[in-house]
Formats: structure tokens, sequence, C-alpha cells
């Protein structure tokens, strides 16, 4: 066996047991540090794909920053596990229906040699000094610049309308500006006084 | 070299590449592992020092064995795990602080060629990996199930994802003006330019074109490491000693061992990309190690002097630093840096 597909085989065991544990996981702390193994290992398969700069963004993006936020948010939580559990035939037609349309997804793109997939054949091998990297940047920024401008605007609008949906002014906080506290020279808070001696 | 190695290599067969480079490993983290000890010894000495006392003197000559004598007691106390925590997640914990802070040496050149990895995307590498440290910290916070090391876990995670974001910026003025994301290429590409052919190159590197970027970068790193004046995660008047309240013996020397690695990685780093890395600063000294060995410990002093020199932030002037003006300024500069490479003033071409 060659050793690249022993490598893929091992990130991909892992990946199918992290993946696995997401959902079987009584914790849900537990299930959110399998769900970061889980992004590690995915990482790790786009890596073998010459995908180098998808692999990293992948760790960068929802390894280092989302799942951290997602970890403090499901720390905080009291969690009732007997009440996660009570709604579980309540939900099971529509978490069925959702299982069924990934598995029939799954179908079209693993048995794609019955639809007529040899129409699409496979892209040719990287050549010797390829980046991944300035690939995609080239792209993005030439032929896509317009659909790429397009989606930040939506998330900066995204993200402008969670803030002021949660932003609220509170009267009455004792906040200073520390550009002011800064500032503070000697004069404006002491002062000497020159007097006499008191005498009893 | 090579014939020399051959009959080795004879020897292991086809695992020798991977032999080999487990050698190169261990010839990376064993002089890290010294450095550290010895980081610790100057630190108190440094501090000692500047508070007007002399430091540890006791063990060996002017106390030179002093890590020594600290990490066999560290290595020889019991670990103890609270009953209540746990107990998979709390030995987790530390590895996870200390393993990204291990493997992101991997791409770091030491001079040129002389690198483990010498990747394409080797800034980006840095970026990912890095960013993963905070996990360590999170994950010992949680599983201790105790307050403060619960708080002190909750305030590491947002100090340290705010002050990522304003790293990441400095990180991307530098690979505009270097056009590369390998470190070997950046240091290569500040060794060019009219001062550089005058033999005054340390006014060639990426220090004063970027030296908002470069105060930004080492002030990022400080607080990245959790260090004084950015310790709120471990500050003891007010959360005893954050994510390590409850850890003992050899559990905590590997987050010990974490933020002093995290601190030489930090340093090395600003010396390879705003320093010049191995370059030497005048024409007529040869380029070498030793050039970023000095760099390195150069900014590993700025790293004690605030240490001695600082009081502690308060938690909202962290917060307030990184977002309101870290933030912006790094990204008016991304822009600025932008606009002057494609201006005909561009000192890059």
């Amino acid at each position: 066996m060659e050793f690249k597909t022993f490598v893929f085989y091992f990130l991909a065991a892992i990946l199918v047991f992290a993946a696995l544990r997401v959902i079987t996981a009584r914790n849900p702390v537990h299930a959110a540090l399998y769900l970061v193994l889980a992004f590690f290992n995915a990482g790790g398969i786009w890596l073998l794909l010459h995908a180098e700069f998808l692999a990293i963004t992948l760790v960068m993006v929802y390894v280092g920053a989302v799942m951290v936020l997602f970890l403090f948010v499901v720390m905080m939580l009291d969690i009732n596990l007997d009440r996660l559990r009570q709604g579980f035939w309540s939900y099971l037609p529509l978490g069925a229906m959702i299982g069924i349309l990934l598995v029939i997804e799954m179908a079209l793109v693993l048995g794609g040699q019955y639809f007529g997939l040899e129409a699409m054949p496979a892209p040719p091998a990287p050549g010797e000094g390829y980046s991944n990297t300035r690939e995609i940047g080239r792209v993005l920024y030439t032929d896509y610049v317009y659909p790429f401008e397009l989606a930040s605007l939506v998330l900066l609008v995204a993200m402008v309308a969670a803030v002021s949906l949660t932003l609220r002014k509170r009267k009455g906080t004792k906040y200073i500006d520390p550009a002011l506290q800064v500032a503070v020279k000697r004069e404006g808070r002491v002062e000497l006084v020159k007097m006499q001696a008191e005498k009893e | 070299m090579e014939a020399m190695l051959q009959p080795v290599a004879d020897l292991f067969g086809p695992i020798w590449p991977a032999v080999w480079t487990l050698v190169k490993i261990i010839a990376i983290i064993a002089p890290l592992m010294i450095c550290v000890a010895y980081l610790t010894l100057a630190e108190r000495k440094v501090i000692g020092y500047m508070q007007v006392r002399i430091g540890p003197n006791r063990v060996g000559p002017m106390g030179l064995l002093q890590p020594m004598a600290d990490g066999i007691k560290l290595l020889l106390k019991e670990i103890i795990v609270p009953s209540g925590a746990n107990k998979g997640l709390f030995i987790l914990g530390p590895i996870l602080a200390l393993a990204p802070s291990l493997v992101a040496w991997a791409v770091v050149p030491f001079d040129d060629g002389l690198v483990l990895a010498n990747v394409n995307a080797g800034l980006l590498f840095l970026l990912a990996i890095t960013s993963m440290e905070v996990y360590g910290v999170i994950v010992a916070g949680w599983a201790s199930n105790s307050k403060y090391p619960f708080l002190g876990s909750m305030r590491a995670a947002a100090q340290m994802v705010s002050y990522e974001v304003s790293m990441g910026f400095a990180l991307i003025c530098v690979l505009l003006i270097s056009a590369s994301l390998n470190l070997t290429d950046i240091v290569t590409t500040q060794a060019q330019g009219r001062f550089h052919d005058m033999g005054l190159s340390f006014l060639s590197w990426n220090w004063i074109p970027l030296f908002p970027m470069f105060v930004v970068y080492v002030i990022s790193g400080i607080a990245e490491t959790n260090r004084a004046p950015f310790d709120v995660v471990e500050g003891e008047a007010e959360v005893v000693a954050g994510h390590m309240v409850e850890y003992s013996g050899m559990t905590f020397a590997l987050f010990f061992l974490a933020e002093y690695a995290n601190m030489i990685l930090v340093s090395i780093l600003t010396s390879i990309l705003f320093l010049g890395g191995w370059l030497s600063p005048v024409g007529f000294l040869p380029d070498g190690f030793h050039w970023l060995a000095l760099k390195t410990a150069m900014i590993l002093f700025i790293f004690l002097w605030a240490r001695a020199t600082f009081p502690r932030f308060r938690y909202d002037h962290i917060m307030r630093l990184g977002w309101k003006v870290f933030i912006p300024v790094t990204l008016v500069w991304v822009v600025v840096v932008a606009v002057w490479m494609m201006s005909p003033l561009s000192i890059w071409n």
C-alpha cells in the first residue's frame, strides 16, 4: 500500500469515528471537541488533495475561531440531559427526512458513473511549482470578484444586524473613557495650597 | 553528509525517511527545551535585577542549575486529579496546550535552507497552528470543574481570539510586500533595496516600512501568549491562577513549558518577519544563525522587560485595545501598504 493511501485511510477512519461521536456523545462539550477533531482530520484529507489553502483555512477559521466561540457558549449552558431527550420522537420524522436527503445526495456523488459523470473528466494532476493559494487568490479576485465582494457584503450586513440586535445602551454605568484617563494631568487632580502653619 | 549517512540509511531500509525526520525533530525540540528552561532563569534574574534583587543564586554557580532543580521538583511531584474533574479532558488540557507550540517549529527557518519542512504555505500553517493554542486553556479550565479555572479559560478564549485578528492583519501586510507565504522567501526578500546595496541592510528590513505592524505584532504576541501585562487569564489577584489552579506536578509543568515555548516562538517569528531573520544588519559581516538568535533574544528581553514594568491591564481595556485600536489600525495599514505598493513611490520593485 502506498504511504499516501495509508494516510488517507488513517485520517478518514478518525474522521468517521469523530463524526459519529459528535452525534452520539452525551456531553455537549465532548461533542463539540469531537467536532474539532473532525474538522482537523477533514483538513488533513484536503491537504492530500493539494488543496492546502482550503485545508489550512478550515483549521484556522473553524477550529481556531468558530469552535472556540461554540465551546464558549456550550460550556456556559446548564444542560439537562433528560430534557434534551424528551422531544426525540417528535423530532424524529424531520431528522429522518434530512438524513434521507443527505444519503440520496451522497449516493448521487459516489455513484457518479451511473449518472454520466464521465462527461466531466478528472482534473489533470497539478504540475511542479503549483500553488493552490496563488491559484485561488487569482481566480477569486479576477473571474469571481463580484460574487466574492457580494458575499462579503452579505456577511457584513449580517454582522451589523447581529450587533444592532443585541446592542443595548445601559444607563447609569460608571464606564470612563480610557482616553480621558490616559490624558489626565497632575494639575487636574492635585492642587497645592500654600497656607500658614496652624497653631494650637 | 549524504555519503556518511548512507550506511545508516541502509540499516533502516524503507523507514529511513521517518527515522531521519524524527532525528531532525529531536534536534529542534531538545535545544528548544533547554532554551525554555534557561528562559525561566533569565526571567527571574532580569526581573530580579530590575527590582534591585539578585534573583536565584543558590543552586549551582550563580544559580545556573536552578532550572534543573525546578524541573526535577515538578517531575517528582504528585499529579492530583480533582474528584469532580472530567479525567480524560483534565489530562488532555496540558497536552493540547503544549502540542501546537511545538508543532509550529516545523516551518521555522533557522538559516538559509535550514528548516524542517520548507512548505509554500508556511505562514498560513503558522496562523492555523497558533490559533489552536487556545484549546489547551479552554479544555483545562472546563475539565477542572471549578469556578476560577473556568473564569480564566473564558477570559483566555475571548482574549486570544481577539488578538489573533490583528496579528493576522499584520501578517497580511508582510505577505503583501514579500509576495510569498514561504518563511524563507520572506527573509530573503528583505535582503534587497537601496539600503541593502549601501551595506546598511538593517534599514531595508520590514520593520521600517511596516513599523506600526511591527509594534502591533509584538504587543499582540504578548497578549497571545497571555504574558504580563495581558495575563488576566491567570491574574492571581482575581482568578488565583486561572486555568492552572487545579494542576500540579508535571501537568502544571506542561502549561509552563507551553507558555515559554510560545514566547520563544513569537520572538523568533517577529525576528523572521520584521527583523530580517538570519540576515546580518551590516554588509561587511556574514549572515548566519547567530543573528537570528541575537534578534530573538532581544525580543524575549522586551517580553521580560514589559512584565517587570507594566501593571496588569484591566480586562475591558484589553478588549478595547484589541478591537477598537489594533483592528482599525491594522485594517487601515493593509490598505495603505497595498496602495503604496501599486503607486510609483513603491520601494519593493
